[in-house]
């Protein structure tokens, strides 16, 4: 393609998009070296140690990590189960309502989080739910569900069924050829669909604010604390996450390059 | 398309697809369907003593032009920075995507592995940190300082008196930066279906780059375009984070106020008319963004 002064107005814009991307990340890690006098940790003063040895101090922040590290648990392995088994049934099968199958996976990703928060605080307070763990595990599932239908999905179209017809006519009885076959096919995508509704769980405030009750989760103590204390471990507990991700992150496409180089030699 | 092997298979599973997923379905019908039925129903109830919580279901429509009047400054503001922030992304994310789709080669991959990371990172402490880059002492004023831009800004509106903090400029800031990886993906996701060789088919008929831009790439990307202007309006115009952590405490948006009306005012029928009219305009301006581009068939 053409270079001329496109080119580079391209790459100078490109760069300081990305930069702009992690500006906060960064402040962010800077953070976590902060030695803040005040309740709060948004003013640079001093640089120290000290948070990163003491990750865990604050006991507040850290049993809502754990709370949230639980529901997200929970929550991502019900959803991936269900939509994996959704997502199948819609990709491997013809079945009738499809259309309105994929309209009931579609409507909860386009309807804003703070709706879906107040519906299913009616619900539970027209049921006389009590709300709290278990009605936020519920409320997660369900938002996760369609994330995971539809990425498992995208990656079932266009696989190759034929494969399991052939495991079959070779004698394979149907639970091996579903061991053998389907699920090293479906595996690569169920992975990605489990990490998505990891990271929308832990992170998710609008909506478990609406059902968490007494339970207290992650962001949930990062809201209610902004405006009283913000202690620098917060930051320290934030970074050792994100640092997490990125590691999976890498792991992830560093295997999965590795597979897809060996299935091409 | 139906091979002998492929008639086999569909004869023995004919119930199977309806087994496997009635789970996933019965779900989002109870938790996702049920609720907004729900919803609907209590925005047409009244309280009958304001000391209780107990609702009586009555038809009442008045709860929806009460949230008109009542509260439609916070709504039009609430729309008003999800659409700007919206335009923003795209503008922003558009070059980015085009960027890695066209130019990036073989860095694509960790160049998008790089625009997902700030998913895995906390969205409160992500906005906390524009706290402090948007405080009156920290890098984004000094650097319009130092470039003697204060007076420039604040004649354009985009400061307040020099601040930045606990003005829209804070909360359309905010928004943007969050919601930009929602509009930059799906942008990338087309940009990288278009054929290479359609635009070397534009060159070869002496199109210049602007011409080949505007009929060929642009057109074709335009479904990533719009489902990122959804991905990005749809949570925008309901996020209040963004307008606690970063806006004017004395004005609030409409997401705020839903949430305020919810748990703290206890005004369940009012917030969740409010709760309605806010999805049907969102669904309003959906429709009709999808009538302008001519993208009917893109969901």
């Amino acid at each position: 393609m053409r270079r001329g002064p496109g080119t580079y107005f391209l790459y100078v814009v490109t760069a300081l998009g990305m930069v702009y991307l992690f500006i906060p990340l960064v402040t962010i890690a800077i953070f976590t070296f902060n030695e803040p006098t005040t309740k709060f940790n948004t003013r640079w003063e001093g640089f120290t140690f000290d948070n990163w040895l003491n990750p865990f101090q604050e006991r507040q922040f850290t049993d809502a990590l754990i709370e949230s590290v639980k529901i997200a648990l929970l929550a991502s392995v019900i959803a991936t189960l269900l939509g994996s088994l959704v997502a199948l049934a819609l990709a491997r099968y013809r079945m009738h309502g499809g259309a309105v199958i994929n309209m009931l996976l579609v409507l909860p990703l386009t309807t804003p989080e703070i709706v879906m928060g107040a519906s299913l605080f009616t619900l539970f307070f027209n049921q006389g739910v009590e709300r709290g763990f278990w009605t936020v595990v519920i409320a997660h599932t369900m938002f996760c569900l369609s994330f995971v239908t539809l990425t498992v999905k995208a990656r079932l179209r266009g696989m190759d069924w034929t494969l399991e017809d052939a495991a079959m006519d070779l004698g394979s009885p149907p639970i091996r050829t579903f061991f053998k076959i389907t699920m090293p096919i479906i595996t690569p995508g169920i992975i990605a669909a489990f990490l998505l509704s990891m990271a929308l769980s832990i992170d998710d405030y609008i909506i478990t604010s609406f059902v968490a009750g007494p339970t207290i989760t992650f962001p949930r103590r990062v809201f209610d604390s902004a405006r009283i204390a913000l202690p620098p471990q917060v930051h320290v507990l934030a970074t050792m996450i994100m640092l997490t991700a990125i590691a999976i992150i890498l792991i992830a496409t560093v295997s999965s390059n590795r597979r897809a180089a060996q299935t091409t030699d | 398309m139906a091979t002998d092997a492929d008639n086999r298979s569909l004869k023995q599973a004919k119930w199977t697809p309806y087994i496997l997923s009635f789970p996933g379905l019965l779900c989002l019908y109870l938790f996702f369907i049920v609720p907004m039925v729900t919803l609907l129903k209590i925005a047409l109830s009244v309280r009958p003593d304001a000391n209780s919580s107990k609702l009586d279901f009555a038809w009442e429509w008045s709860n929806f032009s009460k949230a008109f009047t009542d509260f439609g400054e916070q709504l039009w503001r609430g729309l008003g920075y999800a659409a700007v922030a919206t335009v923003l992304c795209v503008l922003i994310a558009y070059p980015i995507a085009y960027f890695i789709a066209f130019k990036a080669g073989k860095w694509a991959n960790l160049m998008l592995g790089l625009v997902m990371v700030p998913f895995f990172t906390s969205f409160l402490l992500r906005t906390i940190a524009w706290q402090s880059l948007f405080a009156d002492t920290g890098p984004v004023l000094s650097i319009a300082d130092a470039l003697q831009l204060t007076g420039l800004l604040d004649a354009l509106q985009i400061t307040t008196n020099g601040r930045i903090m606990n003005t829209p400029t804070a909360v359309i800031g905010g928004l943007t930066y969050n919601f930009l990886p929602f509009a930059l993906l799906p942008i990338y996701v087309s940009l990288d279906k278009v054929q290479v060789g359609l635009i070397d088919a534009s060159y070869d008929l002496y199109n210049n780059f602007p011409n080949t831009f505007r009929k060929v790439i642009f057109p074709l990307s335009l479904p990533g375009v719009f489902a990122g202007t959804l991905l990005t309006f749809i949570p925008a115009a309901g996020d209040f984070i963004n307008a606690a952590l970063l806006g004017n405490p004395n004005t609030p948006v409409i997401g705020g106020v839903i949430q305020a009306r919810f748990l703290r005012a206890g005004d369940y029928p009012t917030a969740s008319a409010i709760s309605f009219v806010l999805m049907a305009m969102i669904t309003v301006g959906v429709l009709l963004y999808a009538k302008f581009l001519g993208t009917e068939d893109l969901t």
